[in-house]
């Protein structure tokens, strides 16, 4: 991966840099965009390697990202997830499930309007904590919920 | 027109609400053939790109646990009737889908 | 006296057909009221929703994903199937009333002259058949996702299965039977579960009641899944260790008869989410 896209992704000086470097000519603004897929992260085996590789260890605990999930998943591999963040400024929104064998699930990037919420589904592999981080201001809020995966038997 | 994408938008005041389904098989690369006892190979959506005439509204990287046959929503402030909406995704495999709504 | 004598004949005459009709019902009636013991709160209309009318939670997520269901490029598929002309240029629509649109509902019904259950995958079948085309294998894919195409366009029909005659009779007895039958290492029966345990939970899973099953197959089990109403009745049948019966076998068609019998006067929903 060249240097210029490493730097604007961990985030380190970045603005300057990669202006200059479209500048000059050496990086054109779709290259930025386009984003590698940051392998680190989602094949972190844990929520702490994970965040690390997100930049986003030490994230402070937020009442402000509501996520609405299920108590109980009907089925562990379509549990739909809500999240919004009331936290002004917020750039970014990720989803882990904390028991999964990889947590990160997925990561969104919000710019030019888009509201700080997403709705999908998710694949749990067992009951386990859904936690929610955002980016926000420079900085980084997490909040999690607990979402209970049965062992399928019948269901009627 | 859609390549193996469905899309659903309404628009209150001035938030577009967009519904995204998209067809993929999101292989997470953990299960095994019952026949083989081999690993299915992962194949999933790894990046979604959505954007707003023209400008990026929306980009994303996901991984396998993102559920099968995957669904997105997401909100833009600031949409107007005629807007056009385009979403981008790529696999794992280079394979690529698309979706196109006016709002 | 003779007047009396007619009147008694015609009555006896009447007995006996209303017995015929009566019976299943009959049966109806009391297992609604049975139900309504175990799910008191449950609206007859809600039926139809099975466990996810005893469960709120379960049910938001129903309402999620059937909102925008994972299934959908599937169903185009399906659509595609149904709408392809055969090698003589008709097409499924051709072999049913209104083209196919509100018939779903009287499936499955006895044929007197074959003297057996017809079931609505039969009715498909044959249509390919008598056009020329190869039919499609019981329990497959391909006519799962047909079926439920094609009976998407009953959706909000009423089912109204028909046991009309002996023959019906017996055919509707026999699958009776087997519902009410013990069977497979857990020696459990159909009904033990789904009339009287109904509402109650088996491990982690409440347990539907009869009443309202046979209305929304086929089904998309975790969303993608396709799975036909027999599929389920073999997956049922080793959940409780048993031998499950071949699809289209004559037990499961008087089966799916007996079952599908229950549903009467609930509307049709093809198809449907379930986990």
């Amino acid at each position: 991966m060249n240097q210029m896209r490493r730097t604007f992704l961990k985030g380190t000086g970045a603005a300057g840099t990669v202006a200059v470097a479209i500048a000059a000519g050496l990086l054109k603004p779709g290259q930025v965009l386009a984003a590698e897929w940051n392998k680190e992260a989602f094949g972190s085996k844990n929520m702490a390697d994970a965040m690390k590789n997100l930049n986003i260890a030490g994230a402070a605990e937020s009442k402000d990202i509501l996520i609405k999930v299920p108590d109980i998943a009907e089925n562990g591999v379509v549990v739909p997830v809500e999240v919004t963040s009331k936290i002004p400024g917020t750039t970014s929104i990720m989803i882990f499930v904390e028991k999964n064998a990889a947590p990160l699930v997925a990561e969104f990037e919000l710019s030019n309007g888009a509201e700080a919420y997403i709705s999908t589904r998710i694949k749990m592999a067992s009951t386990s904590h859904v936690r929610v981080a955002v980016k926000a201001g420079g900085k980084a809020y997490t909040a999690s919920k607990e979402v209970k995966v049965t062992l399928g038997g019948c269901g009627g | 027109m859609a390549d193996g994408m469905k899309m659903r938008t309404t628009l209150q005041g001035d938030t577009a609400d967009v519904k995204v389904l998209m067809n993929h098989i999101m292989e997470t690369g953990t299960r095994k053939d019952a026949k083989t006892g081999q690993l299915i190979p992962a194949h999933f959506i790894n990046h979604v790109v959505a954007t707003l005439n023209g400008k990026t509204v929306l980009e994303a990287q996901w991984g396998a646990a993102v559920s099968k046959n995957p669904f997105l929503g997401f909100r833009i402030k600031g949409a107007k009737t005629g807007d056009k909406l385009v979403v981008n995704a790529e696999d794992n495999k280079g394979e690529k889908l698309s979706g196109e709504a006016t709002i | 006296m003779k007047q009396i004598l007619t009147a008694l004949v015609a009555c006896m005459l009447c007995a006996i057909n209303i017995g015929a009709i009566a019976g299943p019902e009959n049966d109806r009636k009391a297992l609604l009221e049975n139900h309504k013991k175990n799910l008191p709160k449950v609206k007859f209309e809600d039926y139809v929703l099975g466990a996810l009318a005893l469960n709120p939670d379960a049910k938001a997520q129903y309402e999620e994903i059937m909102s925008f269901p994972p299934y959908l490029n599937d169903m185009d598929k399906a659509k595609e199937m149904w709408e392809k002309p055969f090698s003589n240029g008709k097409t499924f629509a051709s072999c049913f009333p209104n083209g196919g649109k509100n018939v779903a509902g009287g499936y499955p019904y006895f044929d007197n002259n074959a003297s057996k259950v017809v079931t609505f995958e039969n009715a498909l079948n044959a249509c390919l058949k008598n056009n020329g085309a190869p039919e499609l294998k019981y329990g497959g894919l391909e006519l799962t996702l047909l079926s439920a195409h094609a009976k998407s366009l009953s959706d909000g029909m009423k089912v109204k299965v028909e046991v009309k005659g002996a023959g019906a009779l017996a055919a509707y007895e026999k699958g009776k039977t087997l519902y009410h039958s013990r069977r497979g290492q857990f020696n459990f029966s159909c009904a033990l579960c789904h009339i009287n345990y109904a509402g109650k939970f088996l491990r982690s899973e409440q347990l539907s009641p009869l009443v309202g099953q046979a209305a929304h197959w086929p089904e998309f089990r975790a969303g993608t899944d396709a799975t036909s109403l027999q599929e389920r009745f073999r997956q049922c049948q080793k959940n409780t260790r048993g031998e499950p019966s071949e699809f289209n076998s004559e037990d499961y068609n008087n089966l799916e008869y007996f079952i599908t019998y229950m549903s009467n006067g609930l509307p049709m929903q093809t198809p449907v989410f379930r986990k």
